[in-house]
């Protein structure tokens, strides 16, 4: 029986944290991920959880220890937000490179400057290219659901990388809504026993974990981690189909919503896909054939399958929360827009930042980008294929 | 009440608005709804204007955006009147809830000035909160004006859940649960 809740994002983390009871949590405070490691730190405190509790002097020092937690053969997690994320930059790549099946959750915020705690999502692309599992989150119950599937995908023999889980700050993490619980026994039971092949405390199998790497290896090694990251799709899927028997929620890539028949397609991560769909629903019942793309796997990126999903649209808008400054598309555009060239869909293409450093994410602003595309299927040409979303005059 | 009400709450920093939000979606959640509850964050600082938001709803709410069209706009603290443009957008039919020893009818020139027309309603949070528990906090008043304007839950069901809610929000001091409870009671009858 699932348990009718009222929790915020953050709560909804801590929540699946305490359920999954890893053996290590380390964590440097952060506005707006603060409140995971204070939660936790009380079930600990309380001894609700046995796991050992880490306050760390930094971020840094935060992904170390769960890195050095992961390598001894712990199953170790950290949360983070922002600039905390950019401080544990340099260690990210060594645990995706150790493949160290670790968790993060990721607050997305805004990176400085100007500084500013709201929501984008900067920090999550600042990590992209480090080798990790990237998996985004609607809402509180997704943010909670995608963290009780985190270990079982990252822990997989053919996968062992670690994995973000990203909800949008504030919005999210400090937003209480309903959410539907599983039960303390069934969470546990999904996610089961961590017991790795190889790890440091094992004396019977002495070994060395990220040693340095000459030349005749690094590209080995990054190529190994690039099939675990290509393995993890099909992990991801098998997770989701044993999380859909628990739970009854479905998930995987990415969400198709009214995309059957659409003409105008969105293309879209996080909390704003949901102010997204009502946009969506609005037009539909106008007879506009609107369509809307969700985005939850966004490392590895699943290409072809985008592309699929898009191939009979006439115009795709792709939705960036984070400035790339190669002022052509965002990361998320570059993605897609990859994806329908490869497969030779030539499908008009518009690319849109928005919602940098919490700018608020409204139906009536999503529509306006809907009106774009009909008015660039109508005139047959898209103009500046490269704009800014609710920007003032 | 209607499928979807949106709220919109207007304090200062220190003054609970955002709690008061909270408490709101959670009584609106043992009522069986959809709710969401969320502040609008900034640099927060005590005395600074702030603003939270509710959805409740008897349907799942997949919107993330501020509220700019409320139903209800709740005022925490009157001199923000003066500063901050709170009766904007609310919404034909709906109402401002204000925290005024003043009447409705004795600020209505006010709002009209600011070129709202709708409906008043005002509630001495302060005086109720003096009475009650010997100290200035407006929430548990506000909270129950807004229960009976808006009409979210009956009053029996609002004040069980709510006795319930202190006991287990106050267990370590219990001395102040039957104050607060009064002022519930007080502000229900007294919110015009």
């Amino acid at each position: 029986m699932s348990i009718r809740e009222r929790l915020s994002g953050n709560e909804a983390i801590a929540t699946a944290m305490r359920q999954i009871n890893p053996d290590v949590v380390a964590a440097f405070p952060i506005t707006p991920s603060t409140e995971i490691p204070q939660y936790f730190s009380s079930y600990v405190a309380n001894g609700k959880v046995d796991s050992v509790f880490v306050p760390v002097e930094s971020e840094h020092s935060a992904m170390s220890a769960t890195i050095g937690a992961s390598a001894a053969g712990a199953r170790a997690m950290t949360a983070t937000s922002s600039c905390g994320l950019a401080y544990m930059w340099e260690m990210l790549y060594v645990a995706a490179s150790d493949r160290l099946p670790l968790a993060l959750a990721l607050v997305n915020r805004a990176l400085s400057g100007p500084i500013n705690i709201n929501c984008d999502h900067s920090d999550a692309m600042g990590a992209r290219d480090a080798g990790w599992i990237q998996l985004f989150s609607e809402n509180n119950q997704e943010a909670y659901d995608n963290m009780v599937m985190a270990f079982r995908i990252s822990e997989h023999p053919d996968v062992r990388l670690p994995i973000m889980v990203c909800q949008d700050g504030f919005i999210i993490s400090h937003g209480v809504e309903n959410i539907e619980l599983l039960e303390d026994d069934v969470v546990k039971n999904f996610v089961g026993e961590y017991r790795p092949e190889h790890y440091l405390l094992n004396a019977s199998e002495p070994l060395a974990i990220g040693p340095y790497a000459n030349p005749p290896y690094v590209m080995e090694a990054k190529r190994a981690n690039l099939q675990a990251l290509e393995n993890s799709k099909k992990v991801m899927l098998d997770v989701a189909a044993d999380f859909e028997r628990i739970s009854g929620r479905k998930y995987s890539f990415f969400e198709s919503y009214r995309m059957e028949d659409a003409d105008y397609a969105m293309v879209i991560m996080g909390s704003a896909a949901g102010t997204g769909k009502d946009a969506v629903d609005a037009l539909r019942s106008m007879g506009i054939r609107a369509g809307l793309i969700k985005v939850r796997m966004f490392r590895p990126f699943p290409a072809s399958q985008i592309a699929e999903a898009l191939k009979n649209v006439k115009v795709v808008a792709c939705m960036d929360r984070t400035e790339s400054f190669n002022t052509v598309t965002g990361p998320l555009g570059a993605d897609v827009r990859c994806a329908l060239y490869d497969a030779g869909i030539h499908a008009k293409f518009v690319n849109y930042v928005y919602g940098l450093g919490g700018r608020d994410v409204t139906v009536a602003s999503l529509t306006s980008v809907y009106e774009d595309m009909m008015k660039i299927a109508a005139d047959g040409t898209v103009g500046q294929t490269y704009r800014y979303l609710s920007l003032k005059g | 009440m209607k499928d979807l009400i949106e709220i919109r709450w207007h304090g200062r920093g220190g003054q609970g608005a955002k709690t008061a939000a909270l408490l709101l979606a959670d009584v609106a959640f043992n009522n069986g709804l959809y709710v969401q509850g969320f502040p609008e964050y900034g640099p927060e600082r005590m005395g600074a204007p702030i603003t939270a938001y509710n959805r409740l709803s008897r349907n799942p709410i997949r919107v993330h955006s501020n509220i700019y069209e409320p139903d209800y706009v709740v005022v925490v603290d009157e001199s923000l009147i003066e500063s901050v443009d709170v009766t904007a957008g609310i919404k034909e039919g709906g109402a401002i809830i204000i925290n005024s020893h003043k009447s409705s009818n004795e600020l209505k020139p006010l709002l009209e000035e600011k070129g709202y027309h709708g409906h008043i309603y005002t509630i001495d949070a302060r005086k109720i909160s003096i009475e009650t528990l010997g100290k200035y906090f407006p929430n548990s008043p506000m909270l129950a004006a807004v229960v009976k304007v808006t009409g979210v839950m009956e009053e029996k069901a609002f004040l069980e859940d709510m006795r319930k809610s202190y006991a287990h929000k106050f267990a370590s001091k219990p001395s102040v649960i039957d104050g607060n409870m009064k002022a519930l009671e007080i502000a229900l009858k007294e919110v015009h």
